[in-house]
């Protein structure tokens, strides 16, 4: 945890309210979410017992399992479930807009928008993918048949899931870790997995935070004490009191997410937000794609190449996503320019017109000199950007020490037009504070993969081609 | 005896591996180790007085664990017999939990596996020394003894979807297996027990049973390290003054000013393992360490939340070995308000 957001969660322990960590949302938040609270049987491996869904905050639909250890039972909740959400995911698969590609060379198509779907915790995320897991493989005819929505699901989750886990991707969303991108408070993190709790720190303080923590859970996993004096007898009478008790345990938790989407919405989306989401557009279009066409199930373990390829998208990713966060909120660059990875300063000299002529061409390489009071961990020869100009780089000539900091002399580069004269205003004017970082949006190429049939014999060779491997682990009517 | 009278007429409760698991997982907890070297029921005492905790196991777990153990078990072992691997070899069992058998089947442990006969052997009784006690251990296990050479198996109920399973039930499966390991081996001798244990697990979404080896010896040497720190309990316990007592029938004051004589050393993970953890947090409130280690060492490793503020504010002016903290800490305040504003 960085000292910027430990120093929050102190003052929020002072203050008894949570601190916000960010000024603006690093999250694309839909105008038309839909919410999925999922409840696990405990004990069993990923046996729901409920779940409470939707897409309107007025109007939860209860989904609930009487006899969770049933296999009919838990396919009919699985079919429930697909026809209150595949609808809602399928449903932006209509208008589509053309982006150039290959430097407008060619064009493809993506749809104009994109389903979200928001779950409590990462436990909830955890549910979905495992549920996904246990739902794609299933076979709509042969000796043990499910609905054909059941193995649509199933794939629909589990794309969900992959989704989730690529940093600022905004497709699946859970709600504790949305609101702790956003706010610090004055407990731990474990304690913040709850979500009532952090909530409560946020809206109300630390009072109602320790009240919230006795109330009801946001699942998946149930209270053991709520098993076995509520659910147990419940279940084993088949009362009809099941349901109605399960919508009061899930209500509180179905207003929580909706209060947390409306306390999202008041923050201001970041500038780059939009761009992420263009992405999650474009995987969810290929998606639809793909299940259009071939529509096979997403295979139980990637093979080499395949995992190679997408382990390199997640850590582009990443770094995408911590550089982009940065340069969309001076909160997030606070903590590397308290690691003195960029730092601000003041512009002391400039040389708007300098011209290089050592070379084959003379080229446009102006010179500023920049003073700052910050820490510094910044040699010479690195390479420097400014959130305000992101497409021009500065390179550090010198770094000296001053009586009251540093003085840095930078050497600009590229977008100053394609004169050997600066065009007005892009080259930093003494007098003008600047914010610099060796952060750096660039694009970063991804590596080459050989194609799957192509896997050297070092990575097991090319993997086998799709075989259904739906029947040895099913589980079986009981 | 001194460990009687602090917990006065109540019945001792007895380590498990699970106990020992937690103990070791914060071993600077000199209120826990007290506590537990005492054998005093927490969960009743923080009940008592007025912290309760909710550490209960939902029947349903429990029923999936009870019938997955049965189905491994039935037709004897049968189904586990060939899960292991492990041809036709004798099974024994060394009975059920029980106060009163307890010496008679350790002793009986004790010589079965001192035989090196090829066999099951459920339920054996060890023994462990935990802070300066010997305790007996009631592993739900079954060693595997062949050739000479023991291995642990264990069997728990979390499922194996796809070769994964939950780490952090992994994890806690690896050090209570850790703990029989260490057990059996103070028993027979280093080399004769195996640091790989077996894992035996329902696999994907069935009760079909897997087996899986791990490797136990990283939780081996921190048991070890751990387990040496809490040596000196019992001199903590004799330099207790006389009047602490955990008697259940002592007045609600008194065992406060009881648990204020033995110092704890809260951290937010306490609270997943220990029964205490609810009184031990309200009595942390206010430290840096309560919010957890990252913050704790992210501000410095400054002791209360009031003081790394007023170290970031100049409120507070630093001790020589307070500086470099404190001008991190002005630093993250500077650049914070100036985001802020």
């Amino acid at each position: 945890m960085s000292t910027l957001v430990a120093l929050a969660r102190a003052q929020a322990f002072a203050a008894g309210r949570a601190q916000p960590i960010a000024t603006v949302r690093h999250l694309h938040v839909h105008d038309h979410p839909f919410v999925v609270i999922p409840l696990a049987m405990a004990g069993e491996a990923n046996a729901p017992l409920a779940a409470m869904v939707g897409a309107a905050p007025d109007d939860p639909r209860l989904l609930v399992v009487a006899q969770p250890r049933n296999r009919a039972e838990r396919f009919a909740f699985a079919d429930a479930l697909a026809g209150a959400l595949v609808p809602y995911l399928t449903s932006f698969a209509g208008d589509t807009e053309a982006v150039a590609v290959d430097r407008g060379r060619d064009v493809r198509h993506r749809f104009v928008d994109a389903p979200q779907v928001w779950v409590p915790n990462t436990g909830g995320v955890d549910f979905l993918r495992l549920f996904g897991r246990s739902t794609r493989f299933r076979r709509v005819d042969g000796e043990y048949p499910v609905p054909p929505t059941v193995p649509l699901l199933g794939q629909w989750l589990t794309f969900l899931a992959g989704a989730s886990e690529v940093p600022g991707s905004s497709l699946l969303l859970n709600a504790v870790q949305a609101l702790g991108l956003h706010w610090a408070t004055g407990q731990s993190g474990a304690e913040d997995a709850h979500l009532g709790s952090l909530l409560a720190w946020i809206e109300s303080g630390a009072a109602a935070a320790r009240e919230a923590e006795s109330g009801p859970v946001a699942g998946p996993a149930t209270d053991p004490d709520f098993d076995n004096r509520v659910l147990a007898p419940l279940i084993s009478d088949g009362d009809p009191a099941l349901t109605p008790v399960l919508r009061e345990l899930l209500l509180p938790t179905w207003q929580r997410m909706w209060r947390t989407l409306a306390l999202l919405r008041t923050l201001p989306a970041g500038e780059r937000v939009a761009g992420r989401w263009d992405s999650d557009r474009d995987s969810y279009s290929s998606f639809v794609e793909h299940l259009a066409e071939s529509g096979l199930p997403q295979p139980r373990r990637d093979g080499a190449v395949a995992a190679a390829a997408r382990l390199q998208r997640l850590e582009n990713a990443a770094t995408r996503y911590a550089v982009q966060r940065a340069f969309d909120d001076p909160l997030v660059m606070a903590e590397y320019r308290l690691a003195g990875v960029a730092f601000g300063g003041v512009v002391t000299l400039a040389n708007p017109d300098r011209v290089d002529d050592t070379g084959k061409r003379p080229v446009l390489r102006p010179r500023i000199m920049v003073a700052t009071t910050e820490t510094l961990r910044i040699e010479a020869g690195a390479t420097l950007t400014s959130p305000a100009r992101p497409a021009q780089k500065a390179k550090v000539i010198s770094v000296t020490r001053t009586e009251t900091g540093w003085d840095v002399l930078l050497e600009l580069s590229g977008g100053m037009g394609r004169k050997l004269m600066a065009e007005p205003g892009t080259v930093p004017a003494v007098g003008e504070k600047l914010l610099l970082t060796t952060l750096s949006e660039a694009y970063r190429p991804g590596a080459a993969f050989p194609e799957p049939a192509e896997t050297p014999w070092t990575h097991g060779g090319p993997p086998e081609p799709y075989s259904d491997p739906a029947q040895p682990d099913d589980d079986q009517p009981d | 005896m001194k460990l009687d009278r602090l917990r006065g007429n109540a019945k001792a409760k007895r380590h498990n591996a699970r106990t020992i698991a937690a103990l070791t997982g914060n071993p600077g907890c000199a209120r826990r180790s007290v506590l537990d070297a005492a054998g005093i029921d927490k969960v009743k005492l923080a009940e008592r007085i007025g912290f309760p905790g909710s550490f209960g196991q939902s029947r349903f777990a429990l029923a999936r664990g009870n019938a997955f153990e049965a189905m491994l078990k039935a037709d004897d072992c049968a189904l586990l017999r060939s899960v292991l691997d492990v041809g036709v070899v004798d099974y024994q069992d060394l009975g059920e939990d029980a106060d009163d058998t307890l010496t008679a089947r350790h002793d009986r442990t004790r010589s079965l596996l001192a035989s090196a006969t090829s066999a099951l052997i459920d339920h054996p009784l060890l023994t462990l020394s935990v802070a300066g006690q010997t305790v007996f251990l009631e592993p739900d296990l079954i060693a595997f003894q062949s050739e000479g050479r023991l291995r642990v198996v264990e069997i728990k109920s979390f499922a194996v979807v796809d070769d994964q399973a939950d780490a952090a039930k992994v994890s806690a499966a690896a050090v209570q297996a850790a703990v029989y390991v260490l057990a059996l081996r103070e028993l027979l001798g280093e080399d004769r027990v195996s640091h790989e244990v077996v894992l035996v697990c329902p696999e994907n979404f069935s009760l079909e049973p897997v087996a899986v080896l791990l490797d136990v010896r990283k939780q081996l040497s921190t048991l070890r390290r751990q387990l040496s720190r809490l040596a000196s309990v019992p001199s903590l316990i004799d330099a207790l003054p006389d009047s602490v007592s955990f008697d259940e029938a002592l007045p609600v004051s008194s065992l406060l000013a009881s648990l204020a004589e033995v110092s704890a050393r809260y951290v937010p993970e306490c609270l997943s393992s220990c029964e205490m953890s609810v009184y031990c947090r309200d009595e942390a409130s206010g430290s840096t360490a309560a919010l957890g280690r990252s913050v704790r060492e992210s501000l410095g490793g400054v002791e209360t939340v009031a003081l790394a503020l007023d170290l970031s504010t100049g409120a507070a002016s630093p001790t020589p070995d307070q500086e470099e903290a404190a001008a991190l800490l002005r630093a993250a305040a500077r650049l914070r308000q100036e985001a802020l504003s």
